[in-house]
């Protein structure tokens, strides 16, 4: 445990990773029609994993919170490549992104 | 003091700019903020001892992740005002969720404890402050001998992205101009080139110069070039009223 962690204790950093958290599921609901800001909940949730894994590592002094954050950053960066390599296809067929209309194949 | 009045610094902004992430009006603005909330957490990675993952988070997710987002946010030319219609109707279940989502995780906060004996860490007590190896080379230590496998599962998983992504985005289109190799190949200099032997002076006319154009030229020729009357202009119309202005 290095000092400046030490100074400021677990809790905080959980705190904070709970808030942004609760922030990324509240824009998901927030903005159900921009398919846009919802990728940008999900990188804020997936934000709020890594400071959780972080702050346990440093609180235990383990490095495979580190090592695990690593890889939660790999899948984050693949994710929003081929999510938003899906919106532009769909932009480029359709004319608009409005998530509602993406449920017209259910008949 | 100075370091948790830093951590507070921090963590107001990151939080502050997440919220404005998803009630900003402007998704352009959205992802500014998205680039400062992320500058932010790299500044408590900082403070957490995370050196290596601060600077990577600026990297990839500053340098890339969040201009791509930009990219596409000002690539695609939506109607944003007609996606906001819908807020109002859906601002309360998503205030009751996350509000069931908050009181749980405080619940969970209020209840736990860890356990007075820390387990032994998995890695070896590797990259701690005053040991004999910084952050970046524990970590680089770590990932290319116990993750080795999960190191090379995730540039699996990269590698599949970018393809999906190239093959997604990729369109063949009709007018392009392609070379092809055969058709190349095939062609014979007799298909496309007549050679003649003429006599001297054979492309000039007399009153000319060289020698007019065939006699079909002149029915589907522009008026005005050359070797066809030009057209009689029609008149011209005063564009600007002089006293139109005026009120």
């Amino acid at each position: 445990m290095n000092d400046a962690f030490a100074q400021i204790g677990l809790g905080p950093f959980l705190t904070v990773g709970a808030a942004l958290l609760v922030l990324g599921v509240f824009g998901i609901f927030l903005n159900r029609k921009n398919i846009i800001i919802i990728m940008m909940s999900m990188e804020l949730i997936l934000l709020a994993a890594n400071i959780n894994l972080v702050a346990f590592s440093a609180a235990l002094g383990d490095l495979s919170g580190q090592v695990l954050t690593v890889f939660v950053l790999t899948i984050a960066a693949a994710e929003a490549a081929i999510g938003l390599a899906i919106l532009t296809v769909y932009f480029r067929n359709r004319g608009s992104i409005q998530v509602e209309d993406v449920a017209l194949m259910k008949g | 003091m100075m370091i948790q009045l830093v951590f507070y610094v921090f963590a107001a902004v990151l939080i502050a700019s997440s919220a404005m992430v998803i009630f900003a009006k402007n998704p352009v603005h959205s992802v500014l903020f998205l680039i400062l909330g992320f500058f932010n957490a790299a500044g408590l990675f900082l403070l957490a001892g995370a050196e290596f993952l601060a600077m990577i988070l600026v990297i990839v997710y500053v340098g890339a992740v969040a201009v791509l987002f930009l990219f596409v946010v000002m690539m695609l030319d939506i109607d944003f005002a007609r996606m906001r219609e819908g807020l109002q109707r859906y601002a309360p279940l998503g205030a009751a969720v996350g509000g069931v989502l908050f009181a749980e995780l405080a619940m969970a906060a209020a209840h736990w404890a860890s356990s007075p004996v820390m387990p032994e860490p998995i890695t070896g007590g590797l990259g701690q402050p005053g040991g004999p190896m910084t952050n970046t080379a524990a970590l680089g230590t770590l990932l290319y001998t116990h993750y080795i496998l999960l190191f090379q599962a995730c540039g699996l998983v990269l590698l599949v992205a970018m393809i999906g992504a190239i093959t997604l985005t990729l369109r063949e289109k009709p007018t392009g101009r392609r070379q092809v190799i055969g058709k190349q190949h095939e062609r014979m200099r007799a298909d496309t080139l007549d050679m003649l032997t003429l006599p001297l002076g054979f492309g000039t006319d007399a009153n000319g110069g060289f020698l007019r154009p065939a006699k079909g030229y002149y029915d589907t020729a522009v008026p005005g070039s050359y070797g066809v009357p030009a057209a009689p202009e029609p008149p011209r119309e005063e564009v600007r009223k002089v006293d139109g202005d005026a009120p």
